[in-house]
């Protein structure tokens, strides 16, 4: 990989009619960077997660993804709005986004769930794009599940099989938004496991996550939002042993 | 096919059927049926026209359903309106009264002009099938609009979120995602809805269309039979009903999902 940064981010703001949700975040993720993302509810971290792929078209401020920047153009209600919707589907479809409700494809299969991007938007051949989807499908231990339908799967391996449509198109950077949030407590650790294997191998990516044991075992920096603004960022020994914002202190005394 | 077919086993079902079977020796030993097979070939065409009216007025009334829906789930402003008004009215007004508003109305209005008169259609627009046949449609059409509005509005957010965060656009994200999971939750609705379009086409016998419910008026009035050619009536309508149920359901069991 070439030494462009993966992922950066430049002064974003994002406000939703009078509530401005974003005020001014930077942030740099390189290859083979894992960033969780902090901070309490409503601090603006799912929001600041969607700009990244544009589910969110951002106030103000820069997005470029391995250093090309989305070409924005300023929208009828104030803000900004893509302006070439191509370059759009283009960078979406080397970002996977991992979301908090699996979002799974219900009326397909979990192997036509996992193809469905390479075959429909890479354009890949079928039978390489089957192959490749069993080879995730193993990775993430449901190799047995290929032909069911996410209905009969339990939570943490519907989670799984999204992560493994994610890894399907072999993403640039993986965006998690809070994987385990909707899991049973017996379920979670499937899922953290899947991910921080992904981690040690080398995958960029951003995680808004509330485990904070798991954000300390597999970021190798962590950013601690409150109130749209990154309010403290650094190594995780940093930021969990020696937490300089009193926000902070007592953001990590309640949820640790 | 076997998980459509092993319930129709049960004991109840068999009793049924052995009570339909009684039924229809009955009938056949005990009533008149001499009038059948010279009526068959007449019989025959009255179900194909009934088909025709059904299959024809279902196909055609879905693919308008289609934009009737999007355009009131995302459309501009006016055509949102103009769809919802058309849904409202159509669905609000007697189907028969639309069916001799097209027949007599909009027909007699067509003969007033040379140029239609003159054209390849005039030969169609005078025959009265156009019209049963445009009727139905129109109304399959705005009752499906309404179904399939609420089918596009109840596919959960996050299904279509997922579609644009791999990068397919607003096209592929319709085609692969928003219309098949509307369209399956809605098929169970839509089923229901076939089968009371088949019971509506009857009505274009009113404007001379020979369907099979004119088949066998005709044949009650040239017997003077009262309840026979009913009862044929009966058991096709029945059929054809058991039939369509069969081949949704058969449809929805293919993708099994919660909706
Ligand atoms: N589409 C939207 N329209 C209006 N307000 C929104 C929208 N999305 C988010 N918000 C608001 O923006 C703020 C930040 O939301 P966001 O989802 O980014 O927070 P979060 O940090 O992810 O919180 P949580 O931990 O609860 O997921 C919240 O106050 C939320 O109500
Ligand atoms: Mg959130």
């Amino acid at each position: 990989m070439d030494d462009k940064p993966a992922i950066r981010i430049r002064d974003l703001h994002k406000r939703f009619g009078d509530l401005e949700v974003l005020k001014g975040v930077s942030l740099t993720a390189h290859p083979g960077d894992v960033i969780a993302i902090i901070g309490g509810s409503g601090s603006g971290k799912s929001t600041l997660l969607r700009c990244i792929n544009m589910l969110e078209h951002p106030t103000s401020g820069q997005i470029a993804i391995q250093g090309e920047g989305y070409r924005m153009r300023p929208a009828r209600g104030g803000g900004l709005e893509p302006a070439d919707r191509k370059q759009v589907q283009r960078i979406r479809a080397q970002l996977g986004m991992v979301f908090q409700n699996f979002n799974l494809w219900p009326h397909r299969t979990v192997l036509e769930n996992v193809t469905e991007a390479p075959i429909h938007v890479l354009g890949q051949p079928r039978a390489q794009a089957i192959d490749r989807a069993r080879q995730v499908l193993a990775r993430v231990g449901l190799a047995e599940k290929a032909d069911t339908h996410p209905i009969h799967l339990s939570g943490g391996q519907q989670q799984r099989a999204a992560i493994a449509r994610v890894l399907a198109v072999d993403p640039l950077a993986m965006l998690f938004d809070e994987p385990t949030s909707a899991l049973d407590p017996e379920l979670v650790g499937e899922v953290l496991g899947v991910i921080r294997d992904l981690a040690r191998e080398g995958r960029t990516m951003i995680l808004v996550t509330h485990e904070m044991a798991f954000a300390r075992d597999v970021a190798n920096r962590v950013i601690y939002l409150r109130d749209g603004r990154i309010e403290e960022e650094g190594t995780p020994e940093q930021l969990f042993g020696d937490p300089q914002s009193p926000h902070l202190k007592q953001f990590i005394r309640s949820v640790m | 096919m076997r998980n459509i077919l092993t319930p129709m086993m049960m004991p109840h079902r068999l009793i049924m059927a052995a009570l339909a079977l009684a039924g229809l020796t009955a009938m056949a030993l005990t009533m008149q049926w001499d009038w059948l097979p010279a009526n068959l070939p007449r019989l025959w065409d009255g179900l194909l026209m009934t088909l025709a009216m059904l299959a024809g007025s279902v196909v055609v009334g879905f693919a308008l359903a289609l934009p009737l829906a999007l355009f009131q789930v995302m459309g501009p402003a006016p055509l949102r309106w103009l769809s919802l008004g058309f849904c409202t009215v159509i669905r609000g007004t007697p189907l028969l009264l639309q069916l001799w508003l097209f027949y007599f109305g909009l027909g007699a209005l067509f003969a007033q002009f040379p140029e239609i008169r003159d054209s390849w259609a005039w030969p169609y627009l005078r025959q009265a099938w156009p019209y049963g046949f445009l009727a139905l449609t129109v109304s399959f059409a705005a009752y499906q609009g309404e179904v399939m509005r609420g089918a596009f509005t109840g596919v959960p957010h996050g299904e279509l979120e997922a579609a644009r965060a791999v990068g397919m656009s607003p096209w592929l994200v319709f085609r692969r995602v928003w219309f098949p999971r509307a369209l399956h939750r809605a098929l169970p609705t839509l089923a229901g809805e076939i089968i009371l379009q088949l019971k509506s086409t009857p009505l274009v016998a009113t404007i001379t269309v020979t369907d099979l419910y004119a088949v066998i008026t005709r044949i009650r009035q040239t017997t003077l039979l009262t309840y026979e050619p009913l009862l044929l009536l009966v058991a096709v309508y029945l059929c054809l009903s058991g039939i369509l149920i069969l081949a949704l359901r058969w449809l929805e069991n293919r993708v099994p999902t919660q909706r």
